[in-house]
Protein backbone atom coordinates (compact mmCIF):
# COMPACT_ATOMS: atom_id res chain seq x y z
CA UNK A 1 0.00 0.00 0.00
CA UNK A 2 1.80 3.56 -0.88
CA UNK A 3 2.85 5.57 1.74
CA UNK A 4 -0.17 8.61 2.41
CA UNK A 5 0.47 11.89 0.67
CA UNK A 6 -0.56 14.05 3.62
CA UNK A 7 2.14 12.93 5.37
CA UNK A 8 4.37 15.75 3.35
CA UNK A 9 5.43 18.12 5.71
CA UNK A 10 4.17 16.70 8.74
CA UNK A 11 6.88 16.86 11.73
CA UNK A 12 7.09 14.14 14.01
CA UNK A 13 7.37 14.70 17.89
CA UNK A 14 11.37 14.55 19.30
CA UNK A 15 12.85 11.49 20.20
CA UNK A 16 13.67 10.73 24.00
CA UNK A 17 16.29 12.76 24.63
CA UNK A 18 19.75 9.79 24.50
CA UNK A 19 22.47 10.29 26.86
CA UNK A 20 25.94 9.98 24.66
CA UNK A 21 28.34 7.97 26.65
CA UNK A 22 32.14 7.20 25.47
CA UNK A 23 31.15 3.40 25.45
CA UNK A 24 28.43 3.52 23.27
CA UNK A 25 30.82 5.74 21.30
CA UNK A 26 33.53 3.65 21.52
CA UNK A 27 31.24 0.51 20.54
CA UNK A 28 30.22 2.00 17.05
CA UNK A 29 33.61 2.73 16.77
CA UNK A 30 34.53 -0.51 17.09
CA UNK A 31 32.10 -1.93 15.36
CA UNK A 32 33.44 -0.32 12.08
CA UNK A 33 36.79 -1.21 12.89
CA UNK A 34 38.27 1.76 14.09
CA UNK A 35 39.87 2.34 17.79
CA UNK A 36 38.11 5.12 19.35
CA UNK A 37 40.27 7.87 21.02
CA UNK A 38 37.78 9.38 23.59
CA UNK A 39 37.45 12.55 21.99
CA UNK A 40 34.82 13.54 19.41
CA UNK A 41 32.30 11.00 17.67
CA UNK A 42 32.69 9.93 14.36
CA UNK A 43 30.82 12.05 11.57
CA UNK A 44 28.11 8.95 10.77
CA UNK A 45 27.05 8.90 14.52
CA UNK A 46 24.32 11.04 14.70
CA UNK A 47 23.01 8.24 12.84
CA UNK A 48 22.05 6.53 16.33
CA UNK A 49 19.83 9.18 16.60
CA UNK A 50 17.81 9.88 12.97
CA UNK A 51 17.28 6.48 12.76
CA UNK A 52 15.52 6.30 16.11
CA UNK A 53 13.55 9.16 14.75
CA UNK A 54 12.95 7.41 11.74
CA UNK A 55 11.87 4.08 13.24
CA UNK A 56 9.25 6.18 15.67
CA UNK A 57 8.14 7.39 11.98
CA UNK A 58 7.72 3.81 10.29
CA UNK A 59 6.21 2.79 13.37
CA UNK A 60 3.18 5.43 13.48
CA UNK A 61 2.30 4.75 9.82
CA UNK A 62 3.07 0.96 10.16
CA UNK A 63 5.60 0.99 7.55
CA UNK A 64 8.01 -2.37 7.70
CA UNK A 65 11.30 -1.85 8.20
CA UNK A 66 12.44 -4.60 6.19
CA UNK A 67 11.33 -2.85 3.31
CA UNK A 68 13.08 -0.07 3.78
CA UNK A 69 16.42 0.55 1.59
CA UNK A 70 18.59 3.75 2.70
CA UNK A 71 18.44 5.73 -0.53
CA UNK A 72 21.10 8.51 0.26
CA UNK A 73 22.32 10.28 3.51
CA UNK A 74 23.62 13.92 4.09
CA UNK A 75 25.23 15.57 7.48
CA UNK A 76 25.56 19.14 7.94
CA UNK A 77 27.16 19.46 11.57
CA UNK A 78 27.22 22.59 13.64
CA UNK A 79 29.80 20.80 15.79
CA UNK A 80 31.04 17.38 16.68
CA UNK A 81 28.94 15.05 18.82
CA UNK A 82 31.19 14.24 21.71
CA UNK A 83 30.79 12.31 24.71
CA UNK A 84 27.89 14.09 27.97
CA UNK A 85 25.62 15.54 25.01
CA UNK A 86 22.36 14.59 25.40
CA UNK A 87 20.50 14.98 21.89
CA UNK A 88 17.19 14.61 20.90
CA UNK A 89 16.16 14.30 16.91
CA UNK A 90 13.02 15.85 15.40
CA UNK A 91 12.21 14.40 12.07
CA UNK A 92 10.40 15.73 9.20
CA UNK A 93 8.75 13.87 5.92
CA UNK A 94 9.96 16.61 3.35
CA UNK A 95 8.90 14.62 0.23
CA UNK A 96 6.84 11.87 -1.38
CA UNK A 97 7.23 10.57 -4.42
CA UNK A 98 5.91 7.06 -6.12
CA UNK A 99 8.23 5.50 -8.49
CA UNK A 100 7.61 1.83 -10.08
CA UNK A 101 5.53 0.06 -7.24
CA UNK A 102 8.34 1.99 -4.72
CA UNK A 103 7.68 5.31 -1.96
CA UNK A 104 10.42 7.55 -2.16
CA UNK A 105 10.48 9.04 1.17
CA UNK A 106 12.67 12.58 1.68
CA UNK A 107 13.08 12.80 5.90
CA UNK A 108 15.06 15.90 7.47
CA UNK A 109 16.01 15.29 10.90
CA UNK A 110 17.67 18.57 12.65
CA UNK A 111 19.64 17.04 15.63
CA UNK A 112 19.58 19.32 19.65
CA UNK A 113 21.32 19.20 22.42
CA UNK A 114 20.00 19.67 26.03
CA UNK A 115 19.75 22.98 25.65
CA UNK A 116 18.01 23.23 22.10
CA UNK A 117 20.74 24.17 20.04
CA UNK A 118 20.95 22.77 16.55
CA UNK A 119 24.49 19.97 16.36
CA UNK A 120 23.36 18.58 13.03
CA UNK A 121 21.03 18.76 10.57
CA UNK A 122 20.48 15.45 8.32
CA UNK A 123 18.33 14.80 5.43
CA UNK A 124 17.97 11.09 4.59
CA UNK A 125 15.74 9.23 1.26
CA UNK A 126 14.22 6.06 2.11
CA UNK A 127 12.83 3.88 -0.59
CA UNK A 128 9.94 1.67 0.66
CA UNK A 129 9.53 -1.09 -1.90
CA UNK A 130 6.22 -2.37 -2.40
CA UNK A 131 5.40 -5.94 -2.11
CA UNK A 132 5.58 -8.11 -4.88
CA UNK B 1 45.96 16.10 -4.17
CA UNK B 2 45.22 12.63 -4.80
CA UNK B 3 45.29 11.16 -1.17
CA UNK B 4 46.02 7.27 -0.23
CA UNK B 5 43.48 4.67 -0.89
CA UNK B 6 42.36 3.26 2.39
CA UNK B 7 41.21 -0.94 2.17
CA UNK B 8 38.22 -2.35 4.70
CA UNK B 9 36.82 -5.54 5.10
CA UNK B 10 33.40 -5.92 6.42
CA UNK B 11 31.92 -9.49 7.58
CA UNK B 12 29.01 -10.67 9.08
CA UNK B 13 29.90 -10.07 12.26
CA UNK B 14 30.62 -6.39 11.61
CA UNK B 15 27.36 -6.19 10.64
CA UNK B 16 25.62 -7.79 13.61
CA UNK B 17 28.42 -5.16 15.84
CA UNK B 18 27.05 -2.93 14.10
CA UNK B 19 23.31 -3.14 14.33
CA UNK B 20 24.06 -3.30 17.79
CA UNK B 21 26.03 0.21 17.88
CA UNK B 22 23.80 1.71 15.26
CA UNK B 23 19.90 0.37 16.67
CA UNK B 24 19.55 -0.35 12.87
CA UNK B 25 18.55 -3.98 13.53
CA UNK B 26 16.89 -4.05 9.82
CA UNK B 27 17.09 -7.98 9.19
CA UNK B 28 17.97 -7.04 5.29
CA UNK B 29 21.43 -6.68 7.25
CA UNK B 30 21.04 -10.57 8.90
CA UNK B 31 19.07 -12.79 7.25
CA UNK B 32 19.52 -13.72 3.30
CA UNK B 33 15.88 -15.11 3.19
CA UNK B 34 14.43 -11.36 4.50
CA UNK B 35 16.82 -9.87 2.01
CA UNK B 36 15.71 -11.77 -1.05
CA UNK B 37 12.13 -11.59 -0.08
CA UNK B 38 12.35 -7.92 -0.65
CA UNK B 39 14.80 -8.19 -3.89
CA UNK B 40 18.22 -7.98 -2.71
CA UNK B 41 20.72 -10.38 -3.70
CA UNK B 42 21.15 -11.74 -0.02
CA UNK B 43 22.23 -9.72 3.14
CA UNK B 44 23.68 -6.53 2.12
CA UNK B 45 25.62 -4.02 4.69
CA UNK B 46 24.29 -1.06 5.90
CA UNK B 47 24.57 1.74 3.70
CA UNK B 48 25.26 3.42 6.77
CA UNK B 49 28.27 1.03 7.39
CA UNK B 50 29.99 1.87 4.14
CA UNK B 51 29.36 5.91 4.41
CA UNK B 52 31.21 5.10 8.04
CA UNK B 53 33.79 3.88 6.25
CA UNK B 54 33.88 6.33 3.90
CA UNK B 55 34.16 9.04 7.36
CA UNK B 56 37.10 6.73 8.63
CA UNK B 57 38.63 6.97 5.61
CA UNK B 58 38.65 10.83 6.11
CA UNK B 59 39.52 11.06 9.62
CA UNK B 60 42.66 9.14 8.49
CA UNK B 61 43.89 11.56 5.82
CA UNK B 62 42.62 14.63 7.85
CA UNK B 63 43.79 13.14 11.97
CA UNK B 64 41.63 16.00 14.62
CA UNK B 65 39.94 17.46 11.37
CA UNK B 66 36.13 18.64 12.33
CA UNK B 67 33.73 17.41 9.71
CA UNK B 68 31.89 20.28 8.60
CA UNK B 69 29.70 18.13 5.94
CA UNK B 70 29.29 14.77 4.75
CA UNK B 71 26.83 13.30 2.38
CA UNK B 72 26.06 10.41 -0.54
CA UNK B 73 23.77 8.11 -2.37
CA UNK B 74 23.77 4.47 -1.42
CA UNK B 75 23.68 3.62 -5.34
CA UNK B 76 24.69 0.12 -5.15
CA UNK B 77 24.53 -2.99 -2.79
CA UNK B 78 27.53 -4.01 -0.49
CA UNK B 79 26.80 -7.82 -0.35
CA UNK B 80 28.53 -9.58 1.88
CA UNK B 81 29.09 -13.35 2.01
CA UNK B 82 28.09 -15.60 4.74
CA UNK B 83 31.79 -16.67 5.00
CA UNK B 84 35.04 -14.57 4.84
CA UNK B 85 33.88 -10.99 3.99
CA UNK B 86 33.75 -8.24 1.49
CA UNK B 87 36.51 -5.64 0.91
CA UNK B 88 36.21 -2.22 -0.15
CA UNK B 89 38.39 0.44 -1.34
CA UNK B 90 38.34 4.20 -0.45
CA UNK B 91 39.87 6.76 -2.60
CA UNK B 92 40.07 10.09 -2.49
CA UNK B 93 40.82 13.66 -4.19
CA UNK B 94 41.11 16.59 -1.77
CA UNK B 95 40.97 20.27 -2.75
CA UNK B 96 41.41 23.45 -0.24
CA UNK B 97 39.61 26.86 -0.63
CA UNK B 98 38.60 29.49 2.36
CA UNK B 99 39.80 27.21 4.76
CA UNK B 100 37.74 24.05 3.97
CA UNK B 101 38.72 20.81 2.38
CA UNK B 102 36.36 19.51 0.35
CA UNK B 103 37.23 15.28 -0.38
CA UNK B 104 35.63 13.55 -3.23
CA UNK B 105 35.89 10.48 -2.56
CA UNK B 106 35.05 7.03 -4.61
CA UNK B 107 34.15 3.93 -2.84
CA UNK B 108 34.44 1.03 -4.23
CA UNK B 109 33.32 -3.13 -3.85
CA UNK B 110 35.27 -5.33 -5.99
CA UNK B 111 35.91 -2.88 -8.32
CA UNK B 112 32.31 -1.55 -8.56
CA UNK B 113 31.59 2.12 -7.09
CA UNK B 114 28.70 1.40 -4.58
CA UNK B 115 28.46 5.17 -3.17
CA UNK B 116 26.89 8.18 -5.60
CA UNK B 117 29.24 11.36 -5.59
CA UNK B 118 30.49 10.25 -1.82
CA UNK B 119 31.58 13.78 -0.64
CA UNK B 120 33.13 15.35 2.77
CA UNK B 121 33.91 19.10 3.40
CA UNK B 122 36.42 18.76 6.32
CA UNK B 123 37.46 22.22 8.63
CA UNK B 124 41.22 22.78 9.71
CA UNK B 125 42.08 22.35 13.37
CA UNK B 126 41.94 25.80 14.51
CA UNK B 127 45.81 25.23 15.86
CA UNK B 128 47.80 23.56 13.77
Amino acid sequence: MPVDQSLVGRVFPPTRPYAVTAEHIGSFVAAIGGAYDGGAAPATYPIVLAFDAMNAFLEAESIDLFRIVHGDQKFAYERPVVPGDVLTATLTVASLRQIAGNDIIGTTSEITDSSGALVCSTSATLVHRGAA
Amino acid sequence: MTLEPQAYTITRADLVAYAEASGDHNPIHQDDAVAESVGLPGVIAHGMYTMALAARAVSTWFPGCEVASLGCKFTNPVVVPAEGGVDIEVAGEASEEDGLTTVRLTVTCEGQKVLGMPKAVVRAPAHD
